[in-house]
C-alpha cells in the first residue's frame, strides 16, 4: 500500500526530525507509586516443570516462542503499570504474576505481557489470549461461571478518593447527591447502583479509572470509587491533590484469572501462592510495591472452591 | 424476548436519551452548519477561508477525537460549565455541522442562476438573496443527503455512550452488569436503530412529496 | 458559481469587505488566542507537559499505534471496496431474489451504528462461540458497514452509465458478468471516485472506535498518554498532536485518491457524464 508507506515514511521522517531521542531510563519526578526496585526479591526460575492434565500448560509448551501470555493491566500505578518511557511493567500484581511464571519455569524475558482493560478480560481468558490474568480482578461468583480462579492473592476492599480539600464525604454514607465516578462494567459501580449511595444522575462512567481521576481533579466528579489498592496507587502519584477516606465497605479478593475448566493449573498457582505467603516473598512483594507508604496488609488465605 | 421485555426500563431511557441526544445536536448543527455555508460563500475572502478550514479540520478528525477533546480537554479551558450530556450534544453539533454545511452549499449551487440574478435585479443584498431566495430553495433539493446526514447523526450518539451518557449504546454494559445475554442485547439495540432509521426515512419521504420544487 | 449571489463589489462594498475583512480576522484570532490563553493559563503548555514526546519509547510507540490504525484502514478498506463491488453486482441482478437478498443485507448494516455492530462482534460473537479478537471486530465491522455504503455508491455509478454502454457490449455478445466487470463497474468507479474517496476517509476516521473496544490505535494510545502522572497527565497535548496525525493521514489519503485519479483520466478512457446525469455525490455519510 503505497499510502501507508507513504504516510509512515512522512510520519516517522517526522518523528526522526523532532526526536532528541531521550532514553527513558531516568525516571525523575516518577511518583510516589513506581516499585522499590532494590527490595524485590527474585524468583527461582523453575526447571522441567511439568502440570499434568493442564490444558492451558500444554498449549503453552507446544507454542513455538516459548512464552508466556500474562494479561495485565498497565494503568494501574503501583499495581499494574507500564511506564511508556521504557516501556517496563511495574506494581504488585505483576510482581505476583512474575513470581507464578517462575514457577512455572518462565525466566522474566519469556514473559509477553499483554494489557487487557477490566470489561474484556472475561473474554481474553475464553478466547484464550491470555495464558492467565493478573490484574486487580476480584473472584466473584458471577465471573467464576465463566472463567477459574486461582487465590486470592490480595484482599481489597471498596474505597473512595476524595480531593484534599474534600470535607463531605467521608465515608460511603455521605455520598448522597456528590458525583462519583467509576469505570464502566465494574463492580464497584454496581455496588454504588445497587446499594443507592448516590442517585442515578450521579453516577459517572467512563472506561478506565484514570480518566475519573481526570475527572476528580478537573473539579467534574467529587469521588471516585474502587478498591483501595487502585486507588492508593493514583492517590501516591499525586499526594497532595487526593486522599482516601472511609473505610472500605465491600471485599474484593484479587484472585489470578484462567481457564474455567483447568483444575490442574488453578491448583498449581494456589500451591504456588500458598508457599510464597508462607516462605515470606508474598511479604517482601507488598512492602516493595503497594506496601511502601508503610501501609500494612492482611496476607490473604487462598480459597480453594 | 425476556432480554427485552425485564430490561424495558433500561432500553426505554437508553433509547430516550439518544433520542433527545439527536434533536438537540440535529437541531445545533442544522443552525451552525447553514450559517457555516452561508461563510463559505459569503463575499469576504477571509470568512470563507475561515468557514474553509472549519470545514477541513473538523471533517477529517476522528468524531471519537472531538468527543475526547470536549470531555477531557474542554474542561481544563475552565469556560462554562457543560453536563456530560451537553458535552456530548457540542460534540456531535460541531462534528456534524461541518457536513450539513457541505450538503447545504452544494445545494446552493443546485439552484438555478437565474433566481439570484433575478433577486440581484431587484436590489436584494447578500444576505437578502441568500436568506429569502436561495436558501429555502436549496434546502428543498438537498432534503435526501440532508436526511442521509441525520441519519447518520443518529448514529454517532452511540459513541457519547464511551464518555458518560446513558443512551441506547451503553444499555450493553448496563445489561452486562445484571448478567444478560450480550448477544441478544445488542441485537435489540440494532433493531431500535434500524426503527428509528425507518422513521426518518419515511419521514423524509413525506417532505419530499410535499416540497417537491415544481421547475 | 457562488459569485452569482452578490454583485462584483463598487468603491463602497469594497470598502465595507474591507472592514469586516479586518473585523473577521480579529474575531477569529481573538477566539483562538483565548483558547489558547486560557489553555495557557491552566499550564497546558508547560515543558513538563510535552516532555513525553521526547522519549524514544513513545516516539516508537506512536509511530507503532499509527501502523495499527493503518493496518486496520488498509484490511478495511479493500474488504469494504470488495464486499461494495459483490453486493451492488447483486443488487443489479436479474434475479428477484439474489436482488431483495442483497438489499435487505444493504440496508440492514446500513441503518446500524457503527459502533453498535463492533459491539456485536466483539461482545456478543463470544457468547455463540464464537472467537473474536478487537482487531477482528475492528475490521469486520468497518467491512460491512462501509462495504454496504460503497455498493449503494457502486450502484448508483452503474445507473447512471449511457445505456449504449451495456448495450455495445451485449452486442459485442459479452456474458452478464462480463459486461458488469469488465465495462459498467469499472467506469462507474471512475466516475464515483469522489465519493469512494470521502467514504475511505470516513473508514479512516472510523478505525479509531477500536478505542472504545481496546484495540491499540492512535486513540487508544493517546488516551493512555494523557491520562500519564508521570506526565502531568498532559491530555490537551496529546490531543493536539493526535488531532494533527489525523488529519494529516486524511489529507494524504484524499490527495493520494485524487492523484491516481488524475493520472488514470489522462489515459481518456473514461466517460464524462452530464452535470444533471452525475449520481449524487453526498451519498457518503457523515461517519
Amino acid at each position: 500500500m503505497k499510502v501507508r508507506s507513504l504516510a509512515v515514511g512522512l510520519l516517522v521522517g517526522g518523528l526522526v526530525l523532532s526526536a532528541c531521542g531521550k532514553e527513558g531510563d531516568a525516571p525523575e519526578g516518577g511518583g510516589g507509586s513506581a516499585p522499590d526496585e532494590a527490595a524485590l526479591p527474585t524468583y527461582e526460575v523453575a526447571q522441567n516443570v511439568e502440570i499434568a492434565n493442564s490444558p492451558t500448560f500444554k498449549d503453552m509448551q507446544s507454542r513455538g516462542d516459548n512464552k508466556l501470555v500474562m494479561g495485565v493491566k498497565d494503568d494501574q500505578p503501583g499495581l499494574g503499570y507500564k511506564d511508556p518511557r521504557t516501556n517496563e511493567y511495574s506494581g504488585f500484581d505483576i510482581e505476583i504474576g512474575r513470581m507464578v511464571a517462575a514457577a512455572m519455569g518462565y525466566k522474566a524475558n519469556q514473559i509477553e505481557y499483554k494489557p487487557v482493560p477490566s470489561e474484556a478480560r472475561e473474554q481474553a481468558i475464553i478466547n484464550g489470549d491470555v495464558d492467565f490474568y493478573v490484574g486487580t480482578y476480584t473472584m466473584s461468583d458471577e465471573r467464576k461461571q465463566q472463567v477459574g480462579f486461582a487465590g486470592p492473592y490480595f484482599e481489597a476492599g471498596q474505597g473512595l478518593l476524595v480531593r484534599s480539600d474534600e470535607e463531605e464525604i467521608k465515608g460511603k454514607d455521605t455520598l448522597k447527591g456528590k458525583k462519583v465516578c467509576s469505570a464502566t462494567g465494574s463492580t464497584p459501580i454496581q455496588n454504588v447502583r445497587e446499594q443507592k449511595l448516590t442517585e442515578n444522575s450521579n453516577i459517572v462512567e467512563f472506561q478506565g479509572y484514570s480518566q475519573c481521576v481526570d475527572k476528580l481533579l478537573g473539579n467534574e466528579v467529587d469521588a471516585v470509587t474502587t478498591d483501595d489498592a487502585i486507588l492508593a496507587g493514583y492517590a501516591a502519584e499525586d499526594p497532595e491533590e487526593m486522599k482516601l477516606v472511609g473505610d472500605t465497605f465491600s471485599e474484593e479478593p484479587y484472585g489470578i484469572g484462567l481457564a474455567k475448566e483447568d483444575k490442574a493449573l488453578r491448583d498449581f498457582v494456589n500451591d504456588e501462592l500458598e508457599t510464597s505467603i508462607e516462605e515470606g516473598t508474598w511479604q517482601e512483594i507488598y512492602d516493595a510495591t503497594l506496601g511502601k507508604s508503610g501501609a500494612k496488609a492482611e496476607t490473604p488465605k487462598i480459597d480453594r472452591y | 424476548m425476556d432480554v427485552l421485555f425485564d430490561n424495558l426500563d433500561v432500553f426505554a431511557n437508553g433509547f430516550y436519551t439518544t433520542i433527545q441526544l439527536f434533536v438537540v445536536s440535529g437541531i445545533g448543527s442544522l443552525i451552525l452548519g447553514t450559517a457555516l455555508a452561508m461563510l463559505r460563500v459569503s463575499p469576504v475572502p477571509v470568512f470563507r477561508s475561515a468557514g474553509t478550514l472549519y470545514v477541513t479540520i473538523v471533517r477529517n478528525t476522528p468524531l471519537t477525537l472531538v468527543f475526547l477533546f470536549f470531555a477531557f480537554a474542554y474542561p481544563r479551558l475552565d469556560m462554562v460549565d457543560l453536563s456530560f450530556f451537553m458535552t456530548a450534544c457540542v460534540a456531535l453539533t460541531v462534528y456534524t455541522s461541518a457536513f450539513i454545511c457541505e450538503v447545504v452549499r452544494s445545494g446552493i449551487n443546485t439552484v438555478p442562476v437565474g433566481q439570484a440574478e433575478a433577486a440581484r435585479a431587484l436590489g436584494l443584498g447578500f444576505g437578502q438573496v441568500l436568506g429569502t431566495i436561495v436558501l429555502p430553495q436549496a434546502f428543498r433539493s438537498v432534503l435526501p443527503p440532508m436526511m442521509s446526514m441525520l441519519i447518520a447523526l443518529l448514529k454517532n450518539t452511540t459513541i457519547a455512550a464511551g464518555f458518560s451518557v446513558a443512551e441506547a449504546g451503553q444499555i450493553r454494559s448496563i445489561l452486562s452488569e445484571r448478567g444478560e445475554n450480550q448477544l441478544l442485547t445488542l441485537i435489540f439495540v440494532a433493531v431500535g436503530f434500524i426503527l428509528l432509521v425507518m422513521i426518518l426515512t419515511s419521514v423524509q419521504r413525506t417532505l419530499e412529496k410535499r416540497w417537491s420544487v415544481a421547475r | 458559481m457562488s459569485s452569482v449571489l452578490y454583485d462584483a463589489p463598487g468603491p463602497k462594498a469594497k470598502a465595507r469587505h474591507r472592514m469586516l475583512a479586518v473585523l473577521g480576522i480579529l474575531a477569529l484570532a481573538g477566539a483562538l488566542g483565548y483558547v489558547g490563553y486560557k489553555f495557557y493559563e491552566s499550564g497546558e503548555f508547560v515543558p513538563s507537559k510535552w516532555e513525553w514526546l521526547q522519549y524514544e519509547q513513545i516516539q516508537i510507540d506512536l509511530a507503532k499505534a499509527v501502523l495499527a490504525t493503518l493496518q486496520a484502514f488498509a484490511s478495511g478498506a479493500v474488504l469494504a471496496l470488495v464486499f461494495g463491488a459483490i453486493f451492488a453486482i447483486a443488487r443489479l441482478s436479474d434475479h428477484v431474489w439474489i436482488r431483495a437478498f442483497a438489499t435487505v443485507i444493504v440496508e440492514f448494516f446500513r441503518a446500524i451504528p457503527l459502533l453498535v455492530m463492533i459491539f456485536l462482534f466483539y461482545f456478543g460473537l463470544p457468547v455463540a462461540g464464537v472467537e473474536m479478537t478487537p482487531y477482528l471486530a475492528v475490521v469486520l465491522g468497518l467491512m460491512l458497514y462501509n462495504g454496504s455504503v460503497l455498493a449503494e455508491v457502486f450502484r448508483a455509478g452503474v445507473l447512471a452509465l449511457p445505456k449504449g454502454q451495456q448495450e455495445a457490449a451485449y452486442a459485442l455478445g459479452m456474458r452478464k458478468t462480463q459486461v458488469m466487470v469488465t465495462v459498467l463497474l469499472p467506469q462507474a468507479i471512475r466516475s464515483m471516485m469522489p465519493t469512494i474517496i470521502s467514504q475511505l476517509v470516513v473508514l479512516l476516521k472510523d478505525t479509531a472506535l477500536g478505542f472504545l473496544i481496546t484495540y491499540q490505535e492512535l486513540l487508544y494510545y493517546a488516551r493512555n498518554l494523557g491520562s500519564q502522572g508521570v506526565f502531568d497527565r498532559p491530555i490537551v497535548p496529546t490531543t493536539i498532536v493526535i488531532a494533527a496525525i489525523y488529519i494529516v493521514l486524511c489529507l494524504l489519503l484524499t490527495w493520494l485518491a485524487n492523484y491516481l485519479d488524475k493520472r488514470q483520466n489522462r489515459s481518456k478512457k473514461h466517460i464524462d457524464l452530464d452535470d444533471d446525469k452525475k449520481p449524487d455525490a453526498t451519498l457518503a455519510d457523515a461517519r
